[in-house]
């Protein structure tokens, strides 16, 4: 029995979830087919704190705003965004 | 047109210039300073960071708005990162078109869409306590919404 191959994406935290997560970008290993919610698991097993955020933080798969079914390809780029405040 | 992210002074006088043609009749700008309350809190200064690739795409799309909203208007929007001090400009809005009514709904459009979709956030730093991340509203919502 062979393990399914894994992909690995690049992912980026912004302002509150940065400071919780204590990195600004780094790279995550998920099991092929994995989507965004296995991601946001991941995230969540690695700061517990970060469940506080989740009805709030949006998901960003290279550059464009998407739920938690999104499935992930290797290479993508998840970014990790608490609700805004320019201007 | 100019949209950009820039972490020097915006030189609002030249943003004006930039929209301005014969065309146009009104020209209204809009400009964020940092005010020295928040809430009661005396605070001494910001920080601004943004996701640069996806708030200029954002930028832009707001941009495209504008002008297929408001026929032949010019917008020139920019942000500022990093970290300003009181009475400093944070945004920057300018909108040329032919009539004034035209020029202040697209500069309000633009300025009230950047706050409510662009990912940018702001720390207020305070004169007593820790920094605090400021939320505009519940979700940056999508730009079809």
């Amino acid at each position: 029995m062979t393990a399914l191959p894994a992909i690995r994406v690049r992912v980026l935290a912004f302002a509150r979830v940065r400071e919780l997560l204590g990195w600004e970008r780094q790279s995550f290993e998920l099991r092929s087919g994995a989507r965004t919610g296995d991601l946001w698991e991941a995230l969540v097993a690695s700061q517990p704190r970060l469940a506080d955020l989740a009805r709030v933080v949006r998901l960003a798969v290279n550059g464009a705003l998407t739920d938690n079914a999104h499935p992930l390809q290797a290479g993508d780029e998840v970014a990790v965004l608490p609700p805004v405040s320019g201007g | 047109m100019t949209i950009a992210l820039v972490h020097d002074a915006i030189d609002t006088a030249a943003l004006a210039r930039s929209v301005g043609n014969e065309a146009c009749g009104a020209l209204a700008t809009f400009q964020g300073v940092v005010r020295a309350q928040s809430e009661g809190r005396s605070v001494t200064g910001l920080f601004y960071e943004a996701y640069v690739p996806m708030a200029l795409a954002e930028m832009e799309r707001i941009a495209a708005e504008v002008r297929a909203r408001f026929i032949d208007s010019h917008l020139a929007m920019v942000h500022r990162l990093g970290e300003l001090r009181v009475g400093e400009v944070s945004v920057a809005v300018a909108v040329a078109a032919p009539h004034r009514a035209e020029a202040f709904e697209a500069c309000r459009y633009a300025i009230d869409e950047l706050k409510r979709r662009v990912p940018i956030w702001k720390l207020e730093r305070y004169a007593e306590g820790a920094p605090a991340w400021r939320e505009n509203c519940l979700h940056p919502a999508e730009s079809d919404a």
